[in-house]
């Protein structure tokens, strides 16, 4: 019986069986933001054992909230900072050169095929698209894996999805998972890892790949994971030139890490590419989600563009393109975020700042705040908000708030007009 | 070992997520006990009373309990109101792990145990829960009515309980 790429990379880091079915992995990076590690270092402290296990496998940023709101979330970022220099970790990235976690370590060349990573946050299932895997975990984990280096997991079950054929032109990554999620459902894929692949998966980019797992998590999946290859390679060259004499060579490496033809699944799902329209969700479950055409008047009061989904080039590139020469609705407040510095630098150099700014959007600092309703773009009870993020929980963007997930591009027509909206992107 | 014995709190549907156990804007505290007053604040349910949390020792819910945000705020929370067992018809992963790792109990039942438990019990005014640990057993009560039920958890898991947490655990056999 051959092996799933999940299964490649549990059998290559295994530790220890604690019991059958459990696997105790060596793991091969530790992400930390400001929410989710102070606990672990005041506890860590607390006991005696402030220390890490290896200084060069943690990469820490603060990216929930940033600038600081208040003296809580100054004193969050404080903890960081201050642990991560006596610690002597160097990949520190703080205001300035922060950005979204799981969009600025992928750019950092942070993420490789085959490897492990854990984060205390839920959305680090996006690394998987690098065909790593990578799994949100809570506080205690999070302090297991600063301390000792390995986390425990059940040995993966997979479901694989096989999307084929072309997406019609106008519908995007993020249509393609809110479609699936609708599909397998909120639970479908708990415990198990969702494996991303054909021809649809194979044609798309990084960045594309990165909104597809990071959404992993909202049908429970421990993580998502697409196969490394040719894109994968000349996404990373830059990081591993000095490690391998060719692209063909490292493409020859990193293909040890794609699933055996004869690998066991849990499920197998076949997708039509040609099926899928732009979709937005409706409820307040990921799985709620319905196509774009079926809203009627459904106005909003906000329109988010940016966090770890969809706030990367590709994502402001596409929204700018429907935003041009046009000025957003009078009844609506736009705000788009770039997801780090660099994407932001871009975006400025290439004029999509200006044709934001020209349309009526404020431009915030790379930031996590209001997908999570923390910062930089809250709402009031009753307000709706069209949003890029990835999850639209009763509350989650602010108390008694209401929130539509969905592509850039029907964001962008979705502030243009005030009411949820297909792209002219799409032909229909 | 911690408590798993005491009054239940039935909460009555599927998907409640962590966003609804403790809302991100209270995130930015760094001590556990300071979730206290804002377990479940923003849990959307019929019949739900924020002042019911106050005598509960153990939760009873549906499927897909603790979905959504990896945040370990979610069991704290529950932690620091004196709430160590969670029993459900399925966890979300990462929210079940994390109540293991803090030595607590998120257990899932079968669907017929737990159609039971709601269809005999949810309506009665006051229920409890005694847990026999070793012989992995639930006696449910109230009143004079009363019913035991098997349950299964890992040998691993039940290391975790015992020795209090993954941490412990970890630092001893890594």
């Amino acid at each position: 019986m051959g092996k799933t790429i999940a299964e490649k990379i549990f059998d290559a880091h295994l530790v220890d069986t604690p019991e059958k079915g459990i696997n105790v992995l060596r793991l091969d990076s530790v992400f930390c933001h400001e929410i989710t590690t102070p606990v672990a270092i005041n506890d860590l402290e607390k006991k005696g054992k402030d220390r890490v296990f290896d200084p060069d496998k943690i990469k820490v940023v603060i990216d929930h909230v940033t600038p600081a709101k208040d003296s809580k979330t100054a004193l969050q970022g404080k903890i960081l900072r201050d642990w991560a220099k006596r610690n002597k970790i160097k990949d520190f990235f703080d205001i300035g050169r922060n950005g979204v976690c799981h969009a600025i370590f992928p750019e950092q060349g942070f993420v490789r095929p085959g490897s492990t990573i854990i984060m205390g946050d839920s959305h680090t299932c996006t690394h998987g698209a690098f065909g790593a895997f990578a799994a949100g975990v809570g506080t205690t984990d999070l302090e297991v894996g600063i301390l000792k280096g390995v986390c425990a997991f059940k040995y993966p079950e997979t479901i694989k999805i096989q999307v084929d054929g072309d997406l019609r032109e106008g519908v995007f990554a993020k249509d393609l998972i809110l479609h699936i999620i609708g599909k397998i459902g909120v639970n479908g894929a708990t415990d198990k890892v969702i494996e991303f692949t054909g021809s649809v998966i194979s044609k798309m980019n990084m960045e594309e790949r990165m909104t597809l797992c990071n959404m992993a998590i909202e049908a429970g999946g421990t993580s998502g994971i697409c196969y490394p290859d040719d894109k994968t390679v000349d996404y990373l060259w830059k990081f591993i030139e000095s490690e391998f004499a060719s692209k063909e060579d490292a493409l020859k490496e990193y293909s040890k890490w794609i699933s055996d033809d004869d690998a066991d699944y849990a499920e197998i799902i076949k997708i039509d590419a040609s099926e899928v329209v732009p979709v937005a969700t409706f409820g307040f479950k990921p799985d709620q989600v319905k196509p774009v055409s079926e809203f009627e008047n459904v106005k909003v009061d906000q329109i988010y563009i940016g966090s770890c989904t969809n706030g990367r080039l590709s994502d402001l590139e596409v929204a700018a393109k429907v935003l041009e020469g046009k000025r957003i609705s009078d009844d609506v407040r736009g705000i788009v975020s770039p997801a780090t510095p660099e994407i932001f630098r871009q975006a400025l150099e290439k004029g999509i700042i200006k044709i934001f700014m020209d349309a009526g959007f404020c431009v915030t600092n790379p930031t996590c705040g209001a997908c999570l309703g923390m910062s930089n773009g809250v709402l009031a009870d009753g307000e709706v908000c069209a949003s890029t993020t990835n999850r639209n929980f009763n509350g989650r963007m602010g108390k008694g708030g209401m929130v539509h997930l969905m592509s850039p591009a029907t964001a962008a027509q979705t502030a243009i007009k005030g009411y949820i909206d297909n792209s002219p992107l799409f032909k229909g | 070992m911690k408590n798993f014995n005491g009054k239940v709190l039935f909460l009555d549907r599927d998907d409640i997520n962590t966003d609804e156990i403790i809302p991100a804007k209270y995130l930015t505290e760094i001590s556990k006990e300071a979730l206290k007053p804002y377990l479940l604040e923003d849990l959307k349910l019929e019949g739900f009373n924020l002042k019911d949390i106050e005598d509960a020792s153990v939760v009873i819910t549906r499927g897909n309990f603790g979905c959504g945000s990896s945040r370990e705020h979610a069991p704290w929370a529950f932690e620091v109101n004196g709430i160590n067992l969670v029993i459900a018809e399925s966890f979300a992963r990462i929210f079940r792990q994390n109540m293991f790792n803090c030595g607590m109990m998120a257990v899932s039942l079968e669907k017929d145990k737990m159609d039971m438990v709601f269809d005999e019990f949810s309506k009665e005014k006051d229920v409890y829960i005694e847990t026999d640990f070793e012989n992995k057993k639930f006696t449910i009560r109230a009143g004079s009515k009363k019913k035991d039920i098997l349950f299964s958890i890992s040998e691993f898991d039940s290391k975790l309980v015992k020795s209090g947490g993954w941490l412990d655990f970890a630092d001893k056999n890594y």
